[in-house]
């Protein structure tokens, strides 16, 4: 078993207008895509249509099928809510629940992962600069937090493709108390506690507080610890797309890193059989999500059904055991994660300020803890309340975290150059490849696209074209890149295509 | 078959590495503890100014 499998993060960003409180946050969040979108694709108001389009053709060995989309090419509307742009990375960039969200492409493997999600980051700042531009738009300031401690809460999700084979029950029982304990290295730290950050304590997670049930379909309110959304955005027969809702933005590209890995390893030996005898069921998994999160000092013992007591650190140990022997001893990237997971438990139990390198709540601690000291602040001070918050503020003269990474405190994993190209291109192993390169190279014939399918629009043909991408690995630099290359024009393409798929 | 690297393995050849490592591992964590006065300092150049009323005009919408 290894890290590598399809996977992606959708993160929805925190927004304000200093100084205008009152402004519609929707219309704000639809200036920042807009200008992006203006910024990319000038006078393209072709390239933001999504495809909702859910019929599902059947499809050929190579994961092709023409067919002929019932789509009425429409019209772009007015309303703010559908701000939506498909970018030459692969990624979407939209309007979700009053917040800008960059959903990343595809990718196979968590740095790749990281990769694509700092792209986003890079995005969204860019995206602010060229949003103060237009006339008529007060500054717009991102933040890439989960909750304003007002009782307000928005997601940084993973999406991870599974085998459809694999029992959810499993699923569950597996993953809810992996979840609850690794907020230890992916908690992104939170000065309040309690939904409404009533009561000014610093807890390890920005997100634990906000998840009320163990399993549901909800994603707003009364949130699940394992959600049990099925859109695989695949072959559903052959598919799972788990959609984790628990997770912290995380600023630290290592958080990040881990984030995906460790999850990656998780579900790996799910599959595969490899976590069966295993009894970490805990008592009441909420009311432990909310007690692990709660105790900085890593001491809290979890109660499990079975009478059993540990921490979270000894339940993450012992699922990095397993890990390590089963893990596939050749492959780089398994081996990093399973050494980077082991390095963060071993400092996180000698002395959590270890990681402030790596760690968010540990590294926004230590900000919180030099300012109490210094001048001698309690919890309740304004001023940790806003350190906690601006840590997350995209900006890289006011962010907090952007300024650690200035200081090389925080680790980053990427050049600034892999990252602005990251901005633009999409990953070369999924079909994000095929997506963000058709709208990289032929924007005016593209109708409309998602996640499984782009729609193009060509000339002399009355009905638009829809290509249906249900295997997230086909689309390929292999698989088209010399066709995309030798392909004038979108027509050609599509020739190519409807010639290979006979 | 797997190669199986025990946790008393790993953490042997942890022992040992970081004993390589040792001097330049105690200069960085020097370093970060005496970067953090000048972090702070850093910090309150870039602090909105009216930190009270900006943390609570900060107010937005749930999500997901």
């Amino acid at each position: 078993m290894s890290v590598h499998r399809v996977m992606g993060i959708e993160t929805e960003y925190g927004i304000a207008v200093p100084g205008y409180p009152t402004l519609n946050p929707t219309v704000s969040s639809a200036q920042i895509v807009t200008a992006y979108g203006q910024h990319v694709s000038p006078g393209g108001d072709r390239t933001g249509r999504w495809d909702y389009e859910l019929e599902s053709p059947l499809r050929d060995a190579r994961g092709f099928d023409m067919s002929r989309a019932d789509a009425d090419p429409g019209q772009l509307t007015d309303d703010p809510s559908m701000a939506n742009v498909i970018l030459t990375n692969g990624a979407r960039l939209y309007v979700d629940h009053a917040h800008p969200e960059y959903s990343s492409p595809e990718v196979t493997n968590p740095r790749d992962a990281v990769l694509w999600d700092r792209a986003g980051v890079e995005i969204m700042r860019r995206a602010m600069a060229l949003a103060e531009a237009l006339p008529g738009t007060h500054p717009i300031v991102l933040y890439k937090n989960n909750t304003d401690n007002k009782g307000a809460s928005y997601g940084c999700h993973e999406n991870y493709l599974m085998e459809r084979r694999t029992p959810f029950a499993d699923i569950v029982r597996h993953l809810v108390p992996f979840f609850i304990t690794r907020q230890v290295f992916t908690g992104a730290g939170r000065l309040g506690v309690g939904q409404d950050g009533r009561r000014l304590d610093y807890q390890i997670s920005q997100r634990a507080d906000f998840f009320e049930v163990e399993v549901g379909l909800e994603t707003t309110l009364k949130r699940p610890i394992i959600n049990t959304r099925d859109e695989p955005h695949a072959d559903p027969e052959q598919f799972r797309r788990l959609h984790v809702i628990v997770g912290d933005a995380n600023l630290s590209d290592t958080a990040t890193f881990l984030k995906m890995g460790t999850t990656a390893l998780i579900l790996a030996m799910l599959e595969a059989g490899q976590l069966d005898d295993l009894d970490l069921w805990p008592a009441h998994p909420v009311r432990e999500m909310h007690a692990v999160s709660h105790d900085t000092t890593l001491g809290h013992r979890l109660v499990f059904a079975n009478g059993r007591r540990a921490t979270a650190l000894e339940v993450q140990q012992e699922l990095l055991a397993r890990a390590d022997v089963f893990a596939e001893s050749s492959d780089p990237l398994t081996r990093e994660v399973i050494e980077a997971w082991g390095a963060v438990l071993d400092d996180l139990a000698a002395d959590p300020d270890r990681c402030a390198d790596r760690v968010d709540w540990v590294a926004k601690l230590r900000l919180l803890e030099g300012f109490r000291e210094r001048d001698g602040l309690a919890w309740d001070s304004p001023r940790l309340q806003l350190i906690d918050l601006q840590y997350a503020d995209l900006r890289p003269q006011r962010g907090l975290a952007a300024r650690l990474e200035g200081r090389g405190v925080l680790r980053r994993m990427f050049t600034d150059d892999e990252v602005a190209r990251a901005m633009g291109c999409p990953p070369e192993d999924t079909r994000a490849y095929f997506r963000g390169e058709c709208m990289r190279r032929f924007p005016g014939s593209i109708a409309a696209a998602s996640w499984d399918s782009v729609v193009f629009d060509l000339p002399g043909r009355d009905a638009l074209l829809r290509v249906p991408m249900p295997e997230p690995r086909r689309g390929t630099r292999e698989h088209v890149g010399a066709l995309l290359e030798r392909s004038a024009d979108a027509e050609a393409l599509v020739a190519g295509l409807m010639r290979d798929a006979g | 078959m797997p190669q199986r690297e025990s946790a008393e393995h790993r953490r042997a050849r942890e022992v040992e590495e970081t004993a390589d490592d040792a001097p330049a591992a105690q200069q960085t964590n020097e370093t970060l503890d005496a970067d953090v006065d000048a972090i702070l300092d850093e910090i309150d150049e870039v602090l909105e100014e009216n930190a009270e009323d900006f943390v609570k005009s900060f107010v937005q919408k749930g999500g997901q």
